[in-house]
């Protein structure tokens, strides 16, 4: 409950920052460079003058924006062609199990660095290159689950029916794998917001001036002794996201698959 | 052993070709012409045209794959258009300080993440277990690079008690290089800790509830010698097989650690590269990387083989 109410107030942020964030994120002003937290700027400034909370607040949307994108895009790519492996089996299984290994050997932010640098840094990149590179985690997943479900009586019944096979595979099979992909996404989630910070951190996410945690936090490294407090709250935000989404994610495996409990 | 080495080889050659295939595939997703923008920013017509040449760019896919894939099983990955070396050379130069980085961030992952793991297990349900929990919840959740930092805030600026970035050769001054690679390795193990962490735990508890452990207490057995000789020894054979395959998050997280503390290693090497356009260096890391995971991969399959004499009934 804890991390669904923190993943809320994190979607309420984003949504809206326009009325909620005391200044622009990208006005700078040269009173405020630097300067400590104060009435005036409840996080300080940062090496432009800044308003920090007001960075954050807008950095909230690229973080949630890159984290659903993603794994919608993970999904999309992962559910179909896993339920092909899993459904049709032999040579196309091999082929896509054969192809999901080559992805999966390549560890995943490696991958999308990669990506993100051959497809040029921007969020919209970044998101394809995270939404890729997690696709073979959902692949694997949908095709293990499709395997268990493929032997349940329920799918045989469908298919002594006469049912066709697009048919059994959406309608018979697809809704009994639904939970264990929900709680995957989740947690994909959790994995795809550190990553667009990774990536925004290395420059090869959202560009500057537009606000982002990761690239924030970029900037911060080199005026942490003057200006610890760049530093602390973007970090604070990643964390407290990336911990709601986990925490979220654990809840409800436990609640949809009680062996977990 | 034999049928079962042979038959796990046979399944890595076409993961390596599938590899092979989506790293060549990278290339193609350059906009405009490959040999343009492969050549960097400087653009020089010498390197286009050495860049054409190399890559048959005046030739249909599959013959540039093959040319390519050619010279990649030769040990050839291309020319860095910056540094204008060998790309193997540079990987095989970066490496000796990534694979320090590595061995220091598991063997404190592994100090962190069993210890915890087994108290946990052992202490059930108890503060210990819930503060273990969180731990591993605060590993799993912090991006490195922000531990990085903060630690970088504390210990150097604040204490001054290590410095905050560089990288000193263990050959020229250890005390210097073990002050610089210490709060790097600790952020890079970190993570690991919480994931070696929640595996021990669950590893334990399975061995803890089982009748040879039940028959060991029953013989009277101090409880310690019960927990490290006769639980922990079984639990520990999945968990170390585990650990290897947490290399792939080792070498993700060295290259965000390797920026952050300014580390010149092989995560360094391919930020570096990527902010030079040096994509020869990119595609070259990833291969070697994919390359090592997958020969990890089938080492930690035999170790597991080794060790679990049922698999070899």
């Amino acid at each position: 409950m804890l991390g669904f109410a923190v993943v809320v107030f994190f979607v309420l942020l984003a949504l809206l920052a326009p009325w909620i964030a005391p200044y622009d994120p990208v006005a700078t002003n040269w009173s405020a460079i630097r300067a400590a937290p104060s009435a005036a700027h409840w996080f300080g400034g940062d090496e432009l003058g800044r308003d920090v909370l007001s960075r954050i607040i807008w950095g909230a949307r690229a973080s949630i924006l890159a984290g659903v994108v993603s794994v919608s895009i993970s999904l999309a790519l992962g559910v179909p062609i896993g339920m092909l492996a899993g459904y049709v089996g032999r040579w196309v299984d091999a082929l896509i199990s054969r192809i999901t290994d080559a992805m999966l050997s390549c560890p995943f932010l490696i991958l999308a660095i990669a990506l993100a640098a051959f497809l040029g840094p921007s969020l919209t990149n970044a998101m394809i290159a995270i939404g890729i590179s997690a696709t073979p985690i959902f692949i694997r997943l949908t095709r293990a689950q499709v395997l268990n479900a493929k032997a349940e009586d329920y799918v045989e019944a469908a298919r002594a029916l006469g049912n066709p096979h697009y048919r059994i595979a959406l309608r018979h099979i697809f809704p009994n794998i639904v939970a264990p992909l929900i709680v995957q996404a989740t947690l994909a989630i959790a994995a795809a917001v550190i990553a667009e910070a990774s990536l925004s951190f290395l420059g090869l996410g959202q560009q500057p001036p537009a606000p982002s945690w990761g690239s924030m936090l970029n900037t911060a490294r080199n005026y942490v002794d003057q200006a610890p407090w760049m530093a602390i709250w973007p970090g604070v935000s990643i964390f407290l996201l990336v911990l709601s989404f986990n925490l979220l994610g654990d809840g409800l495996r436990d609640a949809l698959d009680p062996r977990h409990k | 052993m034999a049928k079962y080495l042979l038959r796990r080889l046979a399944t890595i050659v076409p993961t390596l070709f599938f590899v092979s295939v989506l790293i060549f595939g990278l290339q193609q997703l350059l906009p405009g012409d490959p040999a343009i923008a492969l050549a960097g920013e400087e653009r020089d017509p010498e390197t286009i045209r050495y860049l054409r040449a190399k890559f048959h760019l005046d030739e249909p896919l599959p013959v540039r794959y093959w040319h390519w894939a050619s010279g990649v099983v030769q040990g050839d990955l291309g020319e860095s258009v910056r540094i204008q070396k060998p790309v193997s050379e540079l990987i095989l130069e970066k490496l000796p300080v990534t694979i320090q980085l590595a061995a220091m961030a598991m063997l404190i992952a592994l100090l962190i993440g069993i210890t915890a793991g087994v108290i946990s297990a052992v202490k059930k349900d108890t503060w210990w277990d819930y503060g273990a929990n969180v731990f591993a919840l605060w590993g799993l959740s912090t991006p490195n690079f922000w531990l990085g930092i903060l630690l970088i805030l504390v210990f150097a600026v604040e204490l001054g008690w290590l410095p905050a970035s560089g990288y000193v050769s263990p050959f020229e001054d250890l005390w210097g290089n073990l002050a610089a690679m210490i709060m790097p390795a600790f952020v890079l193990g970190n993570a690991i800790a919480a994931v070696l962490m929640r595996h021990t735990r669950s590893a334990m508890l399975q061995v803890l509830s089982s009748d040879y452990v039940r028959t060991a207490r029953a013989k009277g057995l101090n409880e310690r010698v019960v927990i490290l000789k006769h639980a922990l020894r079984n639990a520990l054979i999945p968990i170390i097989t585990l650990g290897a395959l947490e290399f792939g998050t080792l070498l993700s997280g060295a290259v965000l650690t390797e920026q952050v503390f300014t580390i010149p290693g092989f995560g360094k090497l391919i930020v570096d590269a990527v902010f030079n356009r040096d994509y020869l260096v990119v595609q070259g890391v990833v291969l070697f990387t994919a390359t090592v995971y997958i020969t990890l991969n089938l080492l930690a399959d035999l170790a597991y083989f080794l060790v679990n004499p049922r698999l070899r009934v």
